[in-house]
């Protein structure tokens, strides 16, 4: 299983803050993950969809979309950081 | 000693800059930044705002960044306060407070925290306006300001 977490506009237009989904060679990278996520439509598709600035963290580190994603991991989705 | 809190609760501006200035009388120099909620943001009045972090990588980004002013400069103490939940116009959002031997570092790592802050801790704003709630948008200004400090 991999835990995804969703932050501020993306939790509030998406409904949801966090799922759990199950780890499969389909869930290796970030890239994957998007696509599945971007696959389901509606808000999905347009929140993950190009033009669209999401940043993702893994276990709470920043990075990128080819990073890979271990069994277990924690994998977040938010809009760029807006504090201070 | 370097300090990171992340709170919904006020913070006392005075008291926070008050001990870092008397942990060591090593120190010559205090520099603090306070950011707070405007009642005005592009071009509307803005009742209340909301912040929202991310529990447990918020404070593991702002520990990275005071490590990073730390390999960077010689410093003597960083206090980093930001507040979430619900704040009102006049809040402190953002306390940052470095003591150093001397100004100039002291200067510019608070310059170098709040600007790396902006664009690297997991915070977002949501402003209440009259005309209903809106998330704030990034900054290019922001980016910007953190570039300037890449090596």
């Amino acid at each position: 299983m991999i835990n995804l977490r969703f932050f501020a506009r993306l939790r509030e237009e998406l409904q949801t803050g966090s799922e759990t989904m199950e780890y499969s060679s389909e869930t290796q990278t970030v890239e994957a993950v998007v696509a599945q996520l971007k696959s389901r439509g509606g808000s999905w598709s347009d929140l993950f969809g190009d033009g669209q600035t999401v940043l993702v963290a893994v276990n709470q580190e920043m990075c990128d979309r080819d990073s890979s994603i271990s069994d277990g991991d924690e994998v977040a989705f938010f809009p760029p950081v807006t504090g201070g | 000693m370097n300090q990171i809190k992340v709170q919904t609760e006020p913070f006392d501006m005075a008291a926070i800059q008050e001990a870092l200035r008397r942990s060591s009388a090593g120190i010559g120099a205090v520099v603090t930044f306070v950011g707070q909620m405007r009642d005005i943001n592009e071009g509307d009045a803005v009742t209340t705002m909301t912040l929202e972090h991310y529990p447990g990588m918020t404070e593991k980004a702002l520990q990275a960044i005071v490590d990073e002013a730390d390999d960077r400069w010689d410093l003597m103490g960083i206090h980093v306060v930001h507040r979430v939940g619900p704040l009102q116009p006049l809040d402190p959002i953002v306390l940052v407070a470095v003591a150093s031997a001397h100004r100039g570092e002291a200067f510019q790592a608070c310059e170098f925290v709040i600007d790396y802050l902006k664009t690297r801790a997991p915070f977002w704003k949501k402003e209440q306006t009259p005309e209903g709630e809106r998330w704030v948008d990034a900054r290019h200004s922001d980016d910007q300001a953190e570039s300037r400090w890449k090596k």
